[in-house]
């Protein structure tokens, strides 16, 4: 099973392991990534995440092969949320199954890794101060707050 | 004069106001169309921050742009 998906609903991780299961398989490994309460001193009530739905689907997969292609897992499984998410939400999950569990933890933590660097997915944050700010996006998150950009340092 | 369809994410959809446009130019790439559009609508970004897809594929920033391309300048993500 090679599968990847994007899903405004919550993530039946359950649903997902029970897909996952394999009787040739003596490993499964399992990230859940979550919505958490701060991020980089700011206190964090809710986020969004927006998608470039085409591109991520095709992105994604492509992980998921290279996964396949590199450590020889039997099976591989994304799938990462959109739209509002509540603070505690699975944003996203991977799961891995392999004959042994090296591979599979390999394989997890490369996959984990790819989707952030390179699925085109973006995260807002909205703050108990009542800001918002598109996450990595420092100087497009200063306009929103700053309408004079001169004050907008030259690099990045 | 080409005409492009561009489409506008996350912080390029709120700094340019809108979800997509079409636009007429004469740009040779995404590169010289970037230009234009950061110009026109202070995208606040330089390229070298960016990745562009061509036609829903990542592409090279020179790669040579045909009428009716529809094109997503994509700023730093933060999925997972």
């Amino acid at each position: 099973m090679i599968e990847f998906d994007l899903s405004r609903e919550r993530i039946d991780t359950e649903a997902w392991r029970r897909r996952l299961f394999d009787q040739t398989c003596g490993g499964y490994v399992a990230f859940e990534g979550w919505v958490r309460d701060h991020n980089e001193g700011q206190q964090v009530l809710r986020l969004e995440y927006e998608v470039y739905e085409s591109l991520a689907r095709s992105e994604g997969r492509k992980i998921l092969d290279e996964a396949v292609g590199k450590f020889g897992v039997t099976g591989v499984a994304c799938v990462h949320r959109h739209g509002a998410l509540e603070l505690g939400d699975v944003a996203v999950w991977v799961g891995v199954t392999a004959a042994h569990r090296d591979e599979a933890f390999t394989a997890c933590r490369y996959i984990i890794d790819e989707v952030k660097i390179r699925l085109p997915i973006w995260k807002k944050e909205h703050y108990v101060s009542g800001d918002s700010g598109w996450v990595n996006c420092e100087r497009c998150a200063a306009h929103e707050h700053d309408h004079e950009p001169a004050a907008v340092p030259a690099d990045g | 004069m080409k005409r492009i369809h561009v489409q506008y994410f996350a912080a390029f959809r709120d700094r340019a106001g809108r979800e997509e446009e079409t636009v007429e130019t004469d740009a040779r790439d995404p590169a010289g169309l970037y230009a234009e559009l950061e110009a026109a609508h202070s995208l606040g970004l330089g390229a070298e921050r960016l990745k562009v897809a061509v036609n829903d594929e990542f592409a090279a920033w020179d790669r040579p742009l045909e009428d009716g391309d529809r094109i997503v300048f994509i700023p730093p993500v933060a999925g997972g």
